[in-house]
C-alpha cells in the first residue's frame, strides 16, 4: 500500500503535525481580498492550540486549509511530513479522510441515520475493515458518553450531545489532527463548559492534537496555546 | 505509521449509503419509482398483450379460416367471363386432394315477391323479398352449414331441374314455416317450389340464412342462369393455400388466369401484423412514459443533491473522493429505476393476465420480456442520475459545507 513520492516520507516521532511554511491565500475576486498572509505556523503532536480573531479575520480560510478543504495560494502545508500541495483532488480526500477530524458548528449530522452509522460514516471512506467500524465507533462514543444513546436518532438528542455524537465521528478513526469550527458557537454556556471539558480530556488523557477555532474569549483562553489572526496576519499569543 | 493511500468506497457500502439516502425520503422515492414502474409496466403489458392477441387471432383463423377458398372470376368488365367457372366445379374440386367439400353458389335474379300462400290476405303481409341463390349439391357442407329440418337437395334434383327449394331460417320465420314434411309449397313471382328442407346454420356466407336457395339445374331451366357466380371450398386445416394454388388450373385449365382464389392470410403474417398495430402504437405510449419517468427521476435526484449539500460536504470532510459522492447518487438514482422496473415487470405481467383472463385468452409472452424489464428500469434510472451526479460531484467541500446542515 505504499505509494511513490512525497506524500509517503515516514514520520519522524518529533517531526510537528502541521507545519505551514509562507502560506498565502488570496481569493480570486475583485478586487482580491488577502485572507491569509505569510502564516508560519508549527503544531506538534499531542498540542492543542486555539485560533482566535473576528469574524472576516481568516480564521475560517485557515481552517479549511489545515483541513485540506482548501489549498494556499502560495507557501507549502506538511500534514504528518506530507507535501499536500503536490496531492491531486483524489489523494488529498484520502488524506483529509485518514488524518483529519472535524467537528461543525452546525455538527453536520444526518438526521434520518441513528447514532452509531453517523459514527460508523467517518470510517467508511478510510479503508478501516468493516468488522472494526461498529466496536471502534462504540468506544468513540463511550469515550464522549453517549454510550447509551448509540440507537437514537440525532434529532431526538441535545445540542451538546449533538455536538458530542459529532466529536465521536472525528475521533473513531484516530486521526492526527482534530479540527474544531467554532465548535460551541451553537450551545449555551452549560453545555459548551461540558464540551470544552470533553476537549481537554482527549487532549491530556488521549493525546490528541487539536485545533479548535473560536471567536470566543473564553472558549479561546482554555487552550494551553493560542494563536490569533487578524486581517490575515497570524500572531502567537 | 500511516501512509497515504487512496480512500476507497466499497460496493458493499456504496449500496449501505444509497439505500439509506432513498429510504430516508421514502415517500418521495415511492412516487419517483411509480413513474418508471408505469412506463415498465406499459412496455411489458403492450408487448405481452400484442403477443397473447396475435396468438389469438392465429388460433381463431386456424379454425375456420385457414380451411376457406373462395374461387371468384377476377372482375372484369365483359360478358366473357361469366363462362369461366364450369358447372360441375364442385364435382371436379372435390377430386383435389384436400378439398372435403366445394359447391358453387350464384345469385339468382328473379322478378317478383315469396310467399307462402296462393292468395293475398290484406290484413297482414305475405309477400316478401328474399334473395335466391343457385347452389350445387355440397353447398352446406362447403359452408360448414348444418340442415335444421327436412334435407338439402342433390345432384337428381338439379338434372331434372326440380322446382325445389331450401330456405333459410330468417325465410322460414317469416313465412311461418317450422315443418317441411308435407313440402309446403312458395311462390317465387309466378313459380311455385316445394321447400324440402331449411338451413339451421352456417359458420360462413351469413346471406344464406335469409335466402331461398334453389339447385343450379333449375336454375338455368327456368331462370336461364348463364355460369356460376363464385366457388366455396372447404379443406383439410392447412390445404388451403395449397388449393388456393390448384383450383383455378383445375376448374380452367385454359386460362387460370381469369380466376381469382381468396383465402385468409398466411397466421405468421397476420400475426405479425397484429403484432405491429398494437406494439407500434403503445411501445410509443410506454416509451414516452418511460421518459417521463426518468425526467421525473432525474428532478428528484437533483432536488435531493441540493438538499443534501451539507451532507455531501460532509462526505468530502470525511474522505469521500468526487467519484464516490458521484457514485453513491448514480446508484441510488439505478436503485428507484431498478424498483420501478420490477414493480413495472411484475404490474405488466398482472395486465396481461387480466386482459386475458377478461378475453378468455390464452395469456402468452416472451420470457425475455419480464427479466429484462427491471434491467431496462434501471437503465433508465442510470441515465437519469447522469447529470445530478455530476453537479454533486463537482460541488467545492468548503462551499458545500458552508451552504447545507
Amino acid at each position: 500500500m505504499t505509494l511513490p513520492g512525497p506524500a509517503t516520507v515516514m514520520i519522524e516521532s518529533d517531526q510537528p503535525v502541521v507545519e505551514l511554511i509562507d502560506v498565502e491565500r488570496v481569493f480570486d475576486t475583485t478586487p482580491p481580498v488577502h485572507a491569509l498572509r505569510e502564516i508560519n505556523l508549527s503544531i506538534a503532536e499531542g498540542e492543542y492550540v486555539s485560533v482566535s480573531g473576528p469574524s472576516g479575520s481568516g480564521k475560517s480560510t485557515l481552517l479549511n486549509i489545515l483541513g485540506l478543504l482548501d489549498r494556499p495560494t502560495s507557501g507549502t502545508y506538511l500534514l504528518d511530513g506530507i507535501d499536500t500541495s503536490d496531492l491531486n483532488d483524489r489523494r488529498r480526500a484520502s488524506v483529509r479522510g485518514q488524518r483529519v477530524g472535524f467537528v461543525f458548528q452546525a455538527f453536520h449530522l444526518l438526521n434520518t441515520r441513528s447514532v452509531l452509522d453517523n459514527v460508523i460514516i467517518g470510517q467508511i471512506y478510510n479503508r478501516i475493515p468493516r468488522s472494526e467500524r461498529k466496536p471502534r465507533a462504540v468506544a468513540a462514543l463511550e469515550r464522549v458518553g453517549l454510550g447509551h444513546r448509540v440507537d437514537f436518532r440525532p434529532d431526538r438528542l441535545s445540542g451538546g450531545e449533538r455536538q458530542r455524537v459529532a466529536i465521536a465521528r472525528a475521533i473513531a478513526h484516530s486521526p492526527s489532527l482534530l479540527l474544531c469550527d467554532e465548535p460551541t458557537g451553537n450551545l449555551d454556556s452549560g453545555t459548551t463548559e461540558s464540551i470544552m471539558a470533553l476537549f481537554e480530556d482527549l487532549h491530556r488523557v488521549d493525546g490528541l492534537t487539536l485545533v479548535v477555532i473560536t471567536h470566543d474569549e473564553a472558549v479561546s483562553a482554555r487552550a494551553p496555546r493560542t494563536v490569533n489572526i487578524i486581517d490575515g496576519y497570524l500572531t502567537e499569543q | 505509521m500511516k501512509q497515504a493511500v487512496t480512500s476507497r468506497f466499497s460496493m458493499i457500502d456504496l449500496v449501505n449509503e444509497s439505500v439509506a439516502g432513498l429510504f430516508s425520503r421514502p415517500g418521495r422515492a415511492v412516487l419517483t419509482i411509480l413513474g418508471t414502474a408505469l412506463g415498465v409496466g406499459t412496455l411489458v403489458a403492450t408487448l405481452g398483450i400484442a403477443k397473447t392477441a396475435g396468438n389469438q387471432i392465429v388460433t381463431r383463423f386456424d379454425a375456420l379460416a385457414q380451411t376457406e377458398v373462395l374461387i371468384e372470376p377476377i372482375s372484369q368488365p365483359g360478358s366473357r367471363l361469366q363462362s369461366v367457372i364450369p358447372w360441375d366445379a364442385g364435382v371436379r374440386l372435390a377430386r383435389l386432394n384436400g378439398v372435403t367439400a366445394a359447391a358453387t353458389l350464384s345469385q339468382v335474379p328473379v322478378d317478383g315477391l315469396i310467399s307462402a300462400v296462393p292468395f293475398n290476405d290484406p290484413l297482414r303481409q305475405t309477400e316478401f323479398s328474399f334473395n335466391v341463390y343457385a347452389a350445387s349439391a355440397d353447398l352446406i357442407e362447403s359452408v360448414r352449414g348444418t340442415i335444421a329440418t327436412g334435407r338439402f337437395f342433390d345432384e337428381g334434383h338439379s338434372e331434372r331441374a326440380d322446382p325445389v327449394a331450401v330456405i333459410g331460417p330468417a325465410v322460414a320465420n317469416r313465412l311461418n314455416m317450422t315443418r317441411v314434411d308435407q313440402q309446403p309449397a312458395i311462390k317465387i313471382g309466378e313459380r311455385i317450389f316445394s321447400v324440402i328442407g331449411i338451413i339451421g346454420e352456417v359458420a360462413r356466407e351469413p346471406s344464406l340464412l335469409s335466402a331461398v336457395v334453389i339447385p343450379d339445374g333449375t336454375a338455368r331451366e327456368l331462370y336461364d342462369l348463364g355460369a356460376p357466380a363464385e366457388v366455396h371450398i372447404d379443406t383439410v386445416i392447412g390445404a388451403n393455400q395449397l388449393i388456393a394454388r390448384q383450383a383455378p388450373i383445375a376448374l380452367a385449365p385454359n386460362n387460370p388466369e381469369l380466376l381469382e382464389a381468396r383465402t385468409a392470410r398466411d397466421p405468421r403474417e397476420v400475426r405479425q401484423v397484429v403484432q405491429e398495430d398494437v406494439n407500434a402504437l403503445f411501445l410509443v405510449l410506454g416509451g414516452i412514459t418511460l421518459l417521463v419517468g426518468a425526467i421525473g427521476i432525474a428532478n428528484v435526484v437533483l432536488v435531493s443533491v441540493i438538499e443534501r449539500i451539507g451532507e455531501i460536504g460532509l462526505r468530502r470532510a470525511l474522505g469521500a473522493g468526487r467519484r464516490h459522492i458521484a457514485r453513491q447518487f448514480l446508484f441510488e438514482s439505478l436503485l428507484m429505476g431498478l424498483i420501478g422496473g420490477v414493480i413495472g415487470a411484475s404490474a405488466g405481467v398482472l395486465a396481461i393476465v387480466g386482459a386475458s383472463a377478461y378475453n378468455q385468452w390464452t395469456p402468452v409472452m416472451d420470457a425475455w420480456v419480464p427479466l429484462a424489464a427491471p434491467l431496462v428500469g434501471a437503465a433508465v434510472g442510470l441515465v437519469a442520475g447522469v447529470y445530478p451526479s455530476l453537479r454533486a460531484a463537482s460541488l467545492e467541500p468548503v462551499d458545500a459545507l458552508r451552504a447545507g446542515v
